[in-house]
């Protein structure tokens, strides 16, 4: 694989990750519990597809066929996507919505000061502009998981649920392979088990406020970031996300 | 005849910005850069929050204000590095955000006092609000809820 090849895999990496979660969370608007709740929402997804236009726009650069941020968003079919599994689940609850929030915030917030260093100039721009951002959103989706799961006893029990759910999909975060080694090796992004460690201490630190047992598995689901195998369920929020341009291609506002 | 690059920066601060129109696009500290390039009139504008809807907004501001002043050719670039900060705000500015009812961002991370009452026994509602620059706190003297410019 040419670095080139390896650096527009890794940009649909951490766009497709943004896209899908923003997507995924936009999906609750109008529909959270409190308007309060609803607007933190939207604001979330709204950052996040910000970011996207950033990290795709980029990546269509570094193909160098012409493809803008929208194309590579609108019109790629599902096994194009490379975003991690844990980011296309559904919403469930609202206590779900925010566990997965609450697992991707504290991997983006240790993921992207590394890529501020990265020795490629518009990553690290990117990343440090997102930065802030990020540290809003993991503020938030932290307090929110511990105010839940040390809470009611209804509500604690649905955070463990949750919790239990989503766990599986987190080891392929920190699971390298080609890619990963490649961008590691040209100085962009860092090693895996470093970042793993940094997250361990983070989420445990979470969860033991939150009064949640992290599950003893260490069992990863693989295939997102790869493209390999997708769960059945990004086909379809695709088929939401992506009707319009589907349906009549090319249209503008 | 070309105005001189200081004239232009008047103009633009006369441009409001169109989530909070009280202050400048100058105020808000995100025109970064004005230059000519040949006869293009060169302006690099960094987003507040990367999915801010009113970037574009800004930019057809910024577009059709410079026309309208008789320049005839504009480019407007996006810059993102290095990234917007609070910091940036002008201090009038600041002052037409408390007047407007809107707390200006501090570095303590929350308001210092109510833009209504002056009072500091202050509450936040949420760390989000209306837009994606500000947070949502409530007055617990006056009992009014108020917008934060969250400090970034
Ligand atoms: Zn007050």
């Amino acid at each position: 694989m040419t670095d080139q090849t390896s650096l527009f895999e890794y940009l649909l990496r951490l766009g497709d990750n943004t896209l899908v979660l923003g997507h995924r969370v936009s999906e609750w608007c109008g529909h959270a519990p409190v308007l309060e709740e609803d607007i933190a929402l939207a604001n979330t997804a709204l950052d996040l597809i910000g970011q996207t236009q950033m990290w795709l726009g980029l990546a269509g650069e570094v193909e160098g066929a012409g493809r803008s941020a929208d194309d590579l968003a609108m019109l790629r079919d599902v096994w194009d996507f490379r975003n991690l599994l844990l980011v296309e689940q559904p919403n469930g609850d609202f206590g779900q919505t925010l566990m997965r929030q609450c697992l991707f915030d504290a991997w983006h917030l240790e993921l992207l000061p590394d890529l501020t260093r990265a020795s490629d100039d518009r990553i690290a721009a990117i990343a440090a502009k997102a930065l802030k951002e990020v540290t809003y959103h993991l503020d938030r989706s932290s307090e929110t998981v511990i105010g839940l799961g040390d809470g009611t006893e209804e509500s604690h029990r649905r955070m463990q649920a949750a919790l239990d759910l989503l766990w599986p999909y987190v080891g392929e975060m920190f699971t390298p392979d080609t890619v990963d080694d490649a961008m590691h090796a040209a100085g962009i992004a860092p090693d895996l088990t470093a970042l793993r460690a940094r997250f361990d201490t983070r989420i445990d630190a979470i969860l033991a406020e939150a009064t949640l047992t992290k599950p003893d598995s260490s069992f990863a689901q693989s295939g997102g970031k790869t493209g390999f195998r997708h769960s059945e369920h990004l086909g379809h929020m695709l088929t939401q996300m992506q009707w319009l341009q589907r349906a009549y291609p090319g249209a503008t506002w | 005849m070309t105005p001189d690059l200081t004239t232009i920066w008047d103009w633009l601060d006369q441009v409001p910005d169109p989530e909070i129109p009280v202050i400048s696009v100058v105020d808000l500290g995100i025109v970064r850069d004005v230059a000519w390039q040949g006869d293009t009139l060169e302006v690099a504008v960094t987003p507040t929050y990367s999915g801010c809807p009113a970037t574009s907004v800004i930019a057809i501001d910024i577009e059709t204000a410079l026309y309208d002043r008789g320049i005839q050719n504009v480019r407007i670039k996006t810059q993102i590095a290095p990234p917007w900060t609070t910091d940036w705000l002008s201090d009038k500015g600041r002052a037409k955000l408390a007047d407007y009812g809107i707390a200006p961002p501090s570095p303590a991370g929350g308001p210092d006092a109510c833009p209504r009452c002056g009072g500091t026994h202050l509450t936040r509602i949420s760390q989000f609000g209306s837009t994606p620059c500000k947070a949502h706190w409530r007055c617990d003297d006056c009992l009014e809820p108020f917008d934060y410019f969250k400090c970034i």
